[in-house]
């Protein structure tokens, strides 16, 4: 039984969004929140864990100090205020993914509170959302429904359950409601959480993968007729766990609580569960009064004070802010909006810089990592970024190139090479004999045989029809395998009929 | 019946250094005795007797050798059962944990085998330490070995009555509101329980972390002092340890010395509710005191009178949560409902309904109310204020007093079963003992001698500032030779014979 | 302040996850009426000036460095466990939650 929608533009018409949203980013330190437990994806079940990660009897939390200055950073990134004094608190519920039935997570005094940031639209519009604060706390376990159907929980008859991420280190980014998004709700969704998480990769706190679900999103959408102050009742979608997901997940929950409030109902306080098969979410658990987590400061945790000096000494770390980076690179190198926005998107911002750095203009670089880099990465479907091509092939292959001892189309080759294994540009072009023929000598010798086997042609070009050479210039590069600067083919061959 | 169960720790640590016998004796011998007498105490859960002996072995080789060795090397102790040991089971005293094997090592048992101390075994407690005559246990009460049919006191009744049946000369208890101090008091024996955070937590299973601390339970306060040396000191495993070093507590027990100290007797932790035997033993240690030069002061703490009720919503409401984890997934018991739906949810409320006995349940309820929404600033946040109110009175008590001094429980061993249904007069026992935990300072108790009503012990409690357990060390070992002097020899002499020599 | 009853301890023995016969809750009820009432006096001890103590000794930033430890091996992992599959811990479905 699927929920009634709206339709977009009708929802728009008669009410206003306000979105609210909570990030989890897993921290990527090299061990857990709370435990020495290595933090690594992927590993074999429960071989991650210690008796703290277990939740065993007897065992007692020690903080991460780099999961805490993780932390500190991003509550600076996020400008929020750096708490002088912060804690823990249990957040105690029943979940098998929860070892210890309660999480260890920050409640009264977060680590950072009241930021803001600046989300750019597509069209370069700029909306800021303002945080409401920034907590640690620990990720949980990860359950695995077996039996049903579908590998949800709904039929499943049993699950199992791997702690190795249980501990992992979180910061939760809670946005104060954001208002006035309009019909950009969904874009602004997606721009949001866009924008976390290249701040977080930015800083280096978080490998930032979505996919790995190292950046986890519940967003919360109400409606309220326009012109109305009081907020409407909000639902919370729960792990949203793409980009796209996000437009499409409040897109849809607008749609939907439209539906409701026109049907006269009251929309029902609920989380809600994302499906991306059908692009819809379904009902999950009304909030109850099992919902009394009975917060308390954790008696196993002592205090962070995070000290003036500190702090500073945290914010001099701070790598330039993204917008603020690519404002300054935009101009630096002369890109039109269309093409810098195409870099964006392609994710080599830093391949272009670093291929810079390490010694060509700006349009050689781009005219790399644009396309023939693009071009094979779209083959492979990987990043242009994972293709291995590093920033000093491109400037090698550049000079090889600018020198006339390669052709573009021979570079393509010597590259074929380099990710092969073969060495560097200049090793491949060795090994594969690849270097243009530049000896007037081999080439006048295939020259006079091209002249011989097509002596008609020859005759032409004696008597001025100079561009019928192009059989014979062909016929030459041919002879030369490619190898030849066709350039150079062209003069002497002109010179030869005395032309 | 071997005589050198008798020793206490320190003279069998001089007979081992002295090579006048082995580990491998003086082990046998207290394995010997828990098998002759623990069917009647019931003081140990699991027994320990090839490690024990393989460790005094062990022991034995290496000064063969002449390595350099652990003062109390070859010493063996028994370690309460709320304390996780590798290659022995750990119940708490708990239907919900029988049978489970910790993969790790509390701290302190690390420390213990570091120093080589053969471990006899896993002591009696009330389930989950919760407690004050250990009839909690699901798995038998302890007895008095003062009197078969009296409580050995609680949570820590095993590790007492150990001691003070001779089935070993240390043990280790652990104490959240007394559960070290209180069994000392009725079963004749020292216990002490450190500053919050002098001794590691780390494998010692919560009961409410910011009241729980492991200690030393012994027959004379040099022991204790002995053995607090051996398990105290930072630990980076516990974040509540504190960084200090453990101190020279030994020094401070050979030294003993109150001439010109400022003893200061809490008004209110006696008098009204007080058995008359143990006021008047209490009185008798004051007089003792004060002979040997100390100035008797009296001191007032208005607010201990609110401690009991603050603690008992601190308690159970940490408890609450520290049970939490006893749900039938990774360790321990799993009970499946006898009918219906068959969800993880219905197995959790069924393994917790028949793993957990009453009084774990009455106090996970009442920690659950404390903590639960619109009740929280009332009853935890309240309690929490308390708390604060308790430290300013020990604050403005130790500015007028060096130490402070009270009887360590207002009564002597009641009868198994006397307390048992009424949970509020259970609780009393730990009025004076609960104090120190509210604020952290260190306490200790030793035997003050026997109620003139019934001849059974009575204890008196020493309490000191906090990291000033030394103190506690240095005039207890002053009352306490003062009252072997009167006695003739130590408490423990006048306790009736147990076992197969009855 | 409320007085606790029988309704409220049905709800926190369902937040406790202890299944509990209606005998039990009638028990449980009346003990802990008896229990609240004699520490309900806390409450009205201490004034908003008091602050609240949550360690008895205060420290402060106690911090390990992010070095990786020991782990314990699946097997030492699954040792208590009462039911495993595949390296995991077994539990039954988890039915009408999340
Ligand atoms: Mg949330
Ligand atoms: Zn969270």
């Amino acid at each position: 039984m699927s929920d009634q929608i709206l339709s977009f533009d009708e929802a728009m018409e008669k009410y206003d969004p306000v979105l609210g949203f909570e990030v989890h980013v897993e921290l990527n330190t090299r061990t857990k929140m709370f435990s020495s437990a290595p933090n690594v994806f992927g590993d074999e079940p429960n071989t991650n864990v210690n008796e703290v990660d277990l939740g065993l009897p007897g065992v007692l939390p020690v903080v991460n100090k780099t999961a805490v200055e993780s932390s500190i950073k991003i509550g600076l990134a996020l400008g929020c205020k750096i708490a002088d004094k912060s804690h823990f608190a249990r957040k105690n519920y029943f979940y098998p993914d929860t070892p210890k039935n309660f999480q260890t997570s920050q409640y009264d005094e977060p680590i950072a509170y009241d930021g803001s940031i600046d989300i750019e639209l597509e069209d370069g519009t700029v909306f800021t959302v303002a945080i409401e604060r920034a907590h640690m706390e620990e990720d949980a376990g990860k359950l695995t429904h077996m039996g049903g159907a579908t590998g949800r929980i709904q039929g499943a008859e049993f699950s199992l359950v791997d702690y190795n991420r249980a501990g992992v280190p979180l910061v939760e980014i809670v946005t104060k409601p954001i208002e006035g998004a309009g019909r950009r709700a969904p874009e602004l969704a997606k721009a949001y959480v866009a924008a976390i998480r290249e701040i977080v990769k930015n800083l280096g706190v978080s490998d930032a993968r979505m996919e790995r679900g190292n950046v986890r999103c519940d967003a919360n959408v109400s409606l309220r007729p326009h012109g109305q102050e009081r907020f409407g009742i909000r639902s919370e979608t729960k792990n949203v766990n793409s980009l796209r997901a996000v437009e499409h997940a409040v897109r849809y929950e607008i749609q939907r609580h439209a539906a409701v409030l026109d049907s006269g109902e009251p929309v029902v306080q609920e989380t809600r569960h994302w499906h991306e098969d059908t692009r819809s979410t379904t009902a999950g658990r009304p909030k109850s009064d099992a919902d009394d987590y009975r917060y308390f400061p954790e008696p196993d945790l002592v205090p962070v004070v995070a000290s003036r000096e500190w702090v500073e000494e945290l914010r001099a770390q701070l790598p330039e802010p993204p917008a603020e980076r690519r404002k300054r690179l935009k101009e630096a190198w002369g890109y039109s909006d269309l093409e810098f926005r195409d870099v964006v998107n392609a994710g080599v911002l830093d391949e272009i810089e670093e291929t810079i750095a390490a010694g060509t203009t700006a349009a050689v670089a781009r005219k790399w990592w644009m396309g023939e880099i693009a071009r094979r990465a779209k083959l492979a479907e990987v990043d242009p970024a994972d293709l291995g091509v590093s920033p000093q092939t491109i400037v090698d292959l550049n000079r090889l190139i600018e020198s006339g001892k390669i052709n573009d189309k021979l570079a393509r080759e010597v590259l074929d090479g380099v990710l092969a294994g073969e060495g560097t540009p200049a090793e491949v072009v060795d090994k594969r004999g690849l270097a243009v023929v530049s000896d007037d000598g081999a080439l006048l010798e295939a020259i006079d045989a091209a002249l011989a086997a097509q002596p008609d042609v020859a005759d032409k070009i004696r008597g001025g029809k100079v561009q019928a050479i192009g059989a014979i210039v062909g016929g030459v590069m041919k002879a030369t395998k490619g190898q030849a600067d066709a350039g150079r083919v062209r003069e002497l061959i002109l010179e030869r009929l005395g032309v | 019946m071997s005589e050198l169960i008798k020793n206490s720790a320190a003279v069998l640590a001089a007979k081992l250094a002295a090579g006048e016998v082995s580990a491998v004796e003086v082990t046998q011998a207290h394995l010997d005795r828990i098998a002759d007498v623990d069917g009647d105490v019931n003081a140990f859960l699991h027994v320990n007797t090839e490690e024990a002996l393989a460790v005094a072995a062990g022991v034995d080789k290496s000064r063969a050798a002449g390595e350099q060795l652990h003062a109390l090397a070859g010493v063996p102790i028994a370690v309460k059962d709320l304390i996780v040991t590798v290659g022995q089971p750990t119940t708490a005293g708990s239907k919900i944990l029988e049978g489970w094997h910790s993969p790790y090592d509390a701290t302190v048992v690390k420390k213990l085998r570091a120093a080589r101390m053969p471990i006899l075994g896993k002591t009696n407690l009330d389930e989950f330490a919760m407690g004050s005559s250990t009839e909690h246990s699901a798995f038998g009460p302890t007895r008095n070995p003062w009197d078969l049919d009296r409580i050995p006191g609680g949570s820590g009744g095993g590790s007492a009555a150990a001691v003070a049946a001779f089935e070993a000369p240390l043990a280790l208890g652990t104490d959240t509101g007394g559960s070290i101090r209180q069994p000392g008091a009725v079963t004749g024996t020292v216990g002490v329980k450190p500053t919050y955070g002098g001794v590691s937590r780390y494998g010692a299973i919560a009961m409410a972390s910011s009241l729980d601390q492991i200690g030393p339970v012994s027959r004379s306060v040099l022991d204790s002092a002995l053995l607090h040396e051996v398990i105290g000191g930072h630990d980076p495993f516990d974040s509540t340890s504190l960084p200090d070093p453990v101190g020279s507590l030994v020094e401070a027990a050979k030294r003993g010395d109150v001439k010109g100290l400022r003893i200061g007797v809490v008004k209110e932790l006696g008098g009204e509710g007080y058995q008359p035997g143990v006021q008047a033993r209490f009185a008798e240690a004051l007089e003792l005191l004060r002979g040997a030069g100390a100035e008797i002061v009296e001191v007032s703490c208005p607010n201990f009178e609110h401690a009991l009720g603050a603690y008992y919503l601190i308690m159970p409401s940490e408890a609450s949560s520290n049970l939490a984890k006893f749900d039938g997934v990774r360790y321990g018991l799993r009970v499946l409902p006898e009918d219906g739906p068959m969800t993880i949810e219905r197995v959790m409320g069924a393994t917790r309904a028949a793993g957990f006995g009453d009084e774990v349940k009455r106090r996970i309820i009442l920690g659950t109310y404390a903590l639960s929404a619109g009740y929280y600033d009332a009853y935890y946040g309240s309690a929490q204020k308390v708390r604060t109110l308790i430290q300013r009175d020990f604050d403005a008590a130790f500015a007028q007093a060096d130490v402070l001094i009270s009887p360590t429980a207002p009564t002597t061993a009641f009868k198994l079963g006397e307390k048992l249904d009424d949970p509020l007069a259970m609780y009393l026992n730990d009025v004076a003992t609960i104090p120190a935990n509210m604020a952290g300072v260190p306490g200790l108790s030793l035997p003050g001698g026997l109620a003139e009503e019934d001849g059974l012990p009575v204890g008196v409690q020493l309490l000191a500032p906090a990291r000033e357990d030394a103190r506690l060390y240095r005039v207890g070992a002053v009352l306490e030779s003062l009252l072997e002097e009167k006695w003739g020899g130590p408490l423990l002499a006048q306790a009736p014979v147990l076992g197969g020599s009855r | 302040m409320a007085e606790i009853n029988r309704e409220d301890v049905v709800h926190l023995a369902r937040l406790a996850h202890i299944d509990m016969g209606d005998a039990e809750l009638d028990r449980m009820a009346g003990e802990l009426a008896v229990i609240v009432d004699a520490v309900k006096a806390v409450s009205a001890v201490a004034g908003d000036d008091v602050p609240a103590t949550s360690h008895p000794i205060p420290l402060s930033n106690v911090f390990r460095e992010d070095v990786v430890g020991h782990t314990l091996t699946a097997e030492q992992a699954l040792s208590g466990a009462p039911d495993s599959e595949d390296g995991r811990f077994k539990v039954p479905a988890i039915l009408d939650e999340e």
